[in-house]
């Protein structure tokens, strides 16, 4: 059967970046569709009326929205092989309880730190390293979060890690002082294809990062 | 499952998120306990120790082992359970992913807003009404005709998710505050959530709207516009 699979997505978004990583991990081939944002495409809005964000899969037509959900579509669909959800009910729980942490707090967090500056900006910082902290505690001595398998919250937290120079720059601290056996399960993912393929360079995500600062400074 | 597991929710009557959790079991059919919390100043060391992340109700305890998050243990019911009807959520993947897309929109746009309004003052609280009725809008859209849940013919994750809010909107038959969430705004709405409320499992899971009142007045939630 051929499937029809297009996602639209920006190369720099951690969230479309998990999608990416998912089809890869499960070998689909599909068409990506560079979106920009500032101009909004007819296809984006009549895909996602709703939020009106990436990223956006479209399955033979249909669309699915919100990453994570996304990720656990791409799951189910394509189910006969590399299983991404944990076969325990309490760890899918886990898993999707750490997912929905990330969600919630590391993008949100992050923008607290970025433009802020002084007791703001500190206090920002603070709190990203703590959150990173918290997951590190999450994954203990496993090999991945999955397990002994590369899973749903390896695939949900591993694109933050191409921001980590972008974090560590802005907020003048290194993950690997503050969360080394992040670090290691982060090296240990870059193993993968899926992941080393399909993550962008961090520097060109700083620069990016970098442009948008002086794009709102001057406005 | 065995029959002699162990369910404990840590609950407080008012919080529509542990009502979710509370009309799963019910509707399910599954033995569980309450432990009342004393929120929000006097929380137990169980809940500190269950929920360290957000120190939030509710949690489930089951077999000593806590799930956190109403969204998450939803599903991990509708998982364990699920040879017990009514299933939470579909089994065609495609109707899944727009069951859960539904319930994150009611999560972040009705609930994230209702707090804001109920919880807040000036242009926090502006922000809030305006998100809650453009949402409750959308959710309108979704539910009526020959949809009776939104789960379609039978009770499902966005009707359980959605329907406790409501004991909050039912106040505004006291009030003048909230008449923009009425039965003549939103009659789809009002609609399903009667005939929601009308089901004895969700019933009993549904605070006495007198209750909900004199809470909100007690803590001056429902003061005039500023």
């Amino acid at each position: 059967m051929a499937d029809e699979v297009v996602l639209l997505d920006t190369w720099v978004s951690m969230f479309g970046m998990r999608v990416r990583v998912a089809l890869a991990e499960k070998g689909v081939n599909y068409d990506y569709k560079e979106q920009d944002l500032k101009n909004k495409s007819p296809l984006l809005l009549e895909m996602n009326p709703i939020h009106k964000k990436i990223p956006v899969l479209i399955h033979n037509g249909r669309p699915i929205c919100e990453s994570s959900i996304i990720v656990q579509y791409i799951d189910e669909v394509w189910n006969d092989q590399s299983p991404f959800m944990p076969s325990d009910p309490y760890d899918r729980a886990q898993a999707r309880f750490w997912v929905d942490f990330s969600d919630k707090k590391i993008y949100e967090t992050w923008k607290k730190m970025w433009l802020s500056e002084g007791e703001e900006h500190e206090a920002g910082k603070k709190e990203l390293i703590s959150i990173f902290k918290q997951l590190e505690d999450a994954l203990g001595d496993k090999i991945f979060y999955g397990g002994d398998s590369f899973g749903f919250l390896d695939i949900g937290l591993i694109p933050f890690s191409c921001w980590f120079y972008t974090f560590e720059t802005y907020g003048n601290f290194k993950m690997e002082a503050e969360c080394p056996k992040l670090m290691a399960w982060v090296k240990r993912c870059f193993q993968r294809k899926a992941v080393s393929n399909t993550l962008p360079d961090d520097k060109k995500v700083y620069d990016f990062v970098l442009a948008m600062e002086k794009i709102l400074k001057n406005k | 499952m065995a029959e002699n597991d162990e369910v404990i929710m840590l609950d407080f009557w008012l919080s529509p998120y542990a009502r979710r959790v509370q009309i799963a079991l019910e509707e399910k059919g599954i033995k569980y306990e309450i432990k009342e919390e004393d929120l929000p100043n006097n929380k137990s060391t169980l809940l500190l120790q269950m929920n360290p992340v957000y120190k939030k109700v509710p949690v489930l305890i089951h077999n000593g082992k806590p799930i956190c998050e109403s969204l998450v243990v939803l599903e991990y019911i509708d998982e364990v359970w699920n040879h017990k009807s009514p299933s939470l959520l579909p089994s065609d993947p495609y109707h899944r992913a727009q069951a859960r897309f539904w319930a994150d929109y009611v999560d972040k746009k009705i609930y994230d807003n209702a707090m804001k309004f109920f919880k807040t003052e000036g242009e926090e609280k502006e922000d809030g009404k305006k998100g809650l009725i453009e949402g409750l809008k959308v959710m309108e859209e979704q539910v009526g005709g020959d949809r009776t849940y939104f789960g379609g013919d039978n009770i499902g994750l966005v009707d359980v998710i959605l329907v406790p809010l409501f004991s909050w909107f039912y106040v505004y038959k006291f009030t003048n505050n909230l008449n923009f969430v009425s039965q003549e705004s939103f009659p789809n709405l009002f609609a399903w959530a009667k005939k929601c409320t009308e089901r004895d499992c969700v019933s009993k899971c549904t605070p006495k709207e007198q209750k909900v009142f004199e809470h909100f007045q007690q803590r001056n939630l429902l003061n005039s516009d500023q």
